[in-house]
């Protein structure tokens, strides 16, 4: 009676939710094997070997430190608020995981007759959306913060929250940039656009570099993690969490990471473009074309996510006051010139190079 | 009852709902959170009008980052509900009285309005979606859209006179 009463489609809903279970899967297990990457990766440039102990070369890692958070004694302090207190860290990773529906992760797959899009849903404001839930990433680190009833947390928190809302600003104007030569907000039409042409990174070289910096800063990645600096505010938002929590609240770093890194491939490097292949030509491969698509993008996203790393280990702290130096007096100008050269470079363009 | 209409009588009670626990918290950190929620509510009503453009700028702007801003400054003043000043009995009389009068208004203004012309259209009309938006914005209302925004520009630059002192 309910399917005729509201009238769904029930393979499309079959669809989703097999394609929203398998790219929720996937990021998890990518941020956990990130945690391993990020420990080799800091042992390669210190010179060490990382962790070696679990499983060949080390591969169970991410396990057995999942495991280790698990099994930990979970400490509630006598905070202001129980309830908020718990709702930090589900916040925190009900963002991070939220931005991944508007990736289009790969063209037209055939199962059955069915055409099914690799993308949840293929919506006209995409990266908009993208923008909105970034800015309710917030909420995790501030309530946290707050309930965790410590002034040092809630220190802690309040600069993450100002340097996430500072840094929202550049990137959002280095967008407006992109979205000026696109025309649309749409990820697919993004990416499709590249695919026929040149990688938006070519038209956007300033333009990419302002957000690149601009998603370090939001994902609280060195040198830009002060709301972590422990020197200063002993361990940073999360202090009084323990267990579990604590863990969510350092997944969701690596989940956030690995969005970025998506969509910073998608916007800039052709998205799930084959580099030097012919796509179109080779549609008779079919679903074939559509996996090495997708792992054309991974590939982008391991590159990209090896650049967080290296810098991660590269590159010492800012100070506070150098943040948001940096921010406010820097990277905005910087992307409002940006912004204005490529409207000025459009709007000729469209005049046919006349004034 | 279609499946729009189920999210919208869903939706505003979501939003009604949250906006009385606004008023009623005690804990003003509480009231900004629940503010949150009705700027989603009110966010998905946007949506099923087919606006996604103006619902996702409303949680962009507003819940992401006016509310974080209300939540700096509540979470810095440390109220509590213990140190709330009691206010005076004749205080909370002319609160009632001017509520009163303000539901009055409203209720008389609200008779008189064509509600039945004036049904929002569910699902349907693209006016909301952004092209259609930025066509009418730069085209037929760009002296308000000027207007406004220079205003906004005077706001900021008044900001930043006030922050320098």
């Amino acid at each position: 009676m309910h399917s005729a009463l509201l009238a769904i489609d029930l393979f499309f809903v079959i669809e989703k939710l097999v394609l929203i279970v398998g790219i929720v899967t996937m990021s998890l297990v990518i941020a956990m094997y990130e945690t391993y990457a990020e420990r080799k990766v800091a042992a390669f440039i210190q010179d060490r070997r990382g962790p070696n102990r679990a499983g060949p070369f080390g591969l169970l890692q991410p396990l057995a430190d999942g495991l280790k958070l698990f099994m930990k004694e979970e400490i509630i302090p006598n905070t202001s608020n129980r309830f908020l207190f718990i709702l930090g860290p589900c916040l925190a990773m009900l963002a991070a995981m939220m931005t991944s529906a508007v990736i289009p992760w790969g063209g037209k797959l055939n199962v059955m007759g069915r055409e099914v899009n690799l993308q949840i849903a293929d919506i006209n404001i995409g990266i908009l959306y993208v923008f909105g839930v970034v800015s309710m990433g917030v909420y995790g680190i501030m309530i946290g913060g707050w309930a965790s009833n410590n002034k040092f947390s809630l220190m802690a928190a309040l600069r993450g929250a100002s340097q996430v809302i500072s840094y929202e600003l550049p990137m959002g104007l280095s967008l407006i940039a992109l979205l000026m030569l696109t025309g649309s907000l749409k990820m697919s039409e993004i990416v499709a656009q590249q695919i026929d042409s040149w990688w938006n990174v070519v038209y956007q070289p300033l333009g990419f570099f302002i957000f690149l910096v601009c998603a370090f800063a939001e994902c609280n990645r060195t040198p830009f993690d002060l709301p972590e600096a422990e020197n200063e505010l002993n361990f940073g938002y999360h202090q009084e969490y323990s267990s579990m929590k604590l863990g969510f609240y350092l997944f969701a770093e690596y989940i956030n990471m690995f969005i970025s890194s998506v969509i910073m491939a998608t916007l800039f490097f052709g998205g799930y473009d084959i580099p030097f292949f012919n796509d179109a030509a080779h549609a008779d491969w079919g679903n074939w074309l559509v996996a090495l698509q997708a792992v054309s993008l991974l590939g982008k996203v391991a590159l990209f996510i090896f650049l967080f790393m290296w810098v991660r280990w590269t590159i010492p702290r800012f100070r506070y006051d150098q943040l948001m130096n940096l921010g406010w007096k820097g990277l905005i100008p910087l992307s409002l010139i940006n912004m204005i050269v490529t409207a000025a470079i459009v709007l000729l363009k469209a005049n046919h190079w006349k004034f | 009852m279609d499946i729009t209409q189920v999210l919208f009588y869903a939706l505003s009670a979501m939003a009604l709902g949250s906006a009385i626990m606004v008023v009623i918290s005690r804990n003003p950190v509480h009231s900004v959170l629940w503010l949150i929620i009705t700027f989603f509510a009110i966010s998905g009503h946007y949506i099923l009008m087919n606006a996604q453009f103006l619902g996702i700028v409303n949680l962009i702007v507003y819940a992401g980052a006016i509310m974080v801003l209300f939540l700096f400054v509540i979470m810095l003043m440390n109220l509590n509900a213990e140190t709330e000043p009691q206010k005076n009995k004749w205080l909370k009389l002319a609160g009632v009285v001017a509520g009163g009068c303000l539901l009055l208004v409203l209720v008389a203004a609200l008779k008189q309005a064509e509600v039945k012309g004036k049904i929002a259209m569910l699902g349907t009309g693209d006016i909301g979606l952004i092209r259609n938006l930025g066509k009418a914005l730069f085209t037929d209302y760009v002296v308000p859209f000027e207007i406004s925004s220079v205003l906004f520009l005077s706001a900021m630059v008044g900001a930043v006179v006030i922050g320098k002192k």
